[in-house]
């Protein structure tokens, strides 16, 4: 199917084994579908070898890294896309409620720009200037780590108390 | 010219499956159609290159705008984007 040499077994095991590490030492969760997860690891695994960079497996890569930037993995819309649907859009990372079965997981909603769109951020780039802030700032009450974003983070990503433990500082 | 893969199947109305190789959602979708027995034609978009594939990518913006995967369109008459099984299964039943 595609022109490279498919990822063997072990490279596959290896890769989820370093993924998996990461993910749960900042806080994340990978999907505990082990051949579903896998199968996408192989993908993105797949992906370096045809790009040279994690491409989002679920999305069309154009293989220039500069329009791709906002679809590697993880990309920019995971953790928006984790505290609204509990998944990131290929179903790689789940939220702790998914986990522990308490929502099924699915197929959401594509939260990356269209095409259409994104060419016109494109032109916009660079002329915005404001001086509110685009996103509020949250704190994390225990360790002090600060993350501007829309929601606080399921878990703090250092030192990893849930994120009621947040406040919002600016 | 755009070169769809053909599945053999019973004929329950032209559906064409707009996908990724390496899309878990996309595989699930293949799966389900298989499993309800109906021919399809499918093609992998990110195989395709240059000027096929802005022509697919044309196609699926008409049905898609977003050009997500999967988008499987149906008799020509709507798509659906994204694995619904519910309403994969409904639409082909
Ligand atoms: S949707 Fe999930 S698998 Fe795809 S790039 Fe984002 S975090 Fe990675």
């Amino acid at each position: 199917m595609s022109d490279f040499e498919e990822p063997t077994p072990n490279e596959v095991d290896s890769y989820y084994q370093k993924v998996k590490k990461d993910a749960e030492s900042s806080g994340y969760h990978l999907n505990a579908d082990v051949e579903f997860t896998k199968e996408l690891l192989k993908s993105i695994l797949i992906n370096i070898k045809r790009y040279g960079y994690e491409a989002c497996p679920c999305r069309l890569a154009s293989g220039d890294k500069k329009d791709d930037l906002d679809l590697i993995c993880p990309c920019d819309y995971r953790d928006p896309d984790l505290v609204d649907y509990g998944a990131c859009y290929c179903g790689l990372y789940i939220s702790g409620e998914i986990l522990r079965g308490e929502k099924k997981l699915q197929s959401i909603p594509e939260r990356r720009p269209s095409p259409d769109e994104r060419e016109k951020m494109k032109n916009e780039i660079g002329f915005k200037i404001s001086t509110e802030l685009s996103k509020p700032v949250w704190r994390c009450k225990v360790c002090g780590y600060l993350c501007a974003r829309d929601k606080p983070p399921e878990i703090c990503p250092i030192c990893k108390v849930s994120g009621d433990r947040f406040e919002k500082f600016i | 010219m755009v070169m769809m893969q053909h599945v053999e199947g019973q004929d329950k109305g032209k559906l064409v499956l707009f996908a990724l190789s390496t899309c878990g959602w996309c595989k699930k979708t293949r799966a389900l159609i298989e499993d309800l027995a109906a021919s399809y034609d499918y093609v992998y978009v990110d195989l395709t290159k240059g000027k096929e594939r802005e022509e697919i990518v044309e196609m699926v913006k008409k049905w898609n705008p977003q050009v997500s995967f999967p988008t499987l369109v149906i008799k020509d008459e709507k798509c659906i984007v994204g694995f619904k099984e519910d309403e994969i299964r409904e639409a082909i039943g």
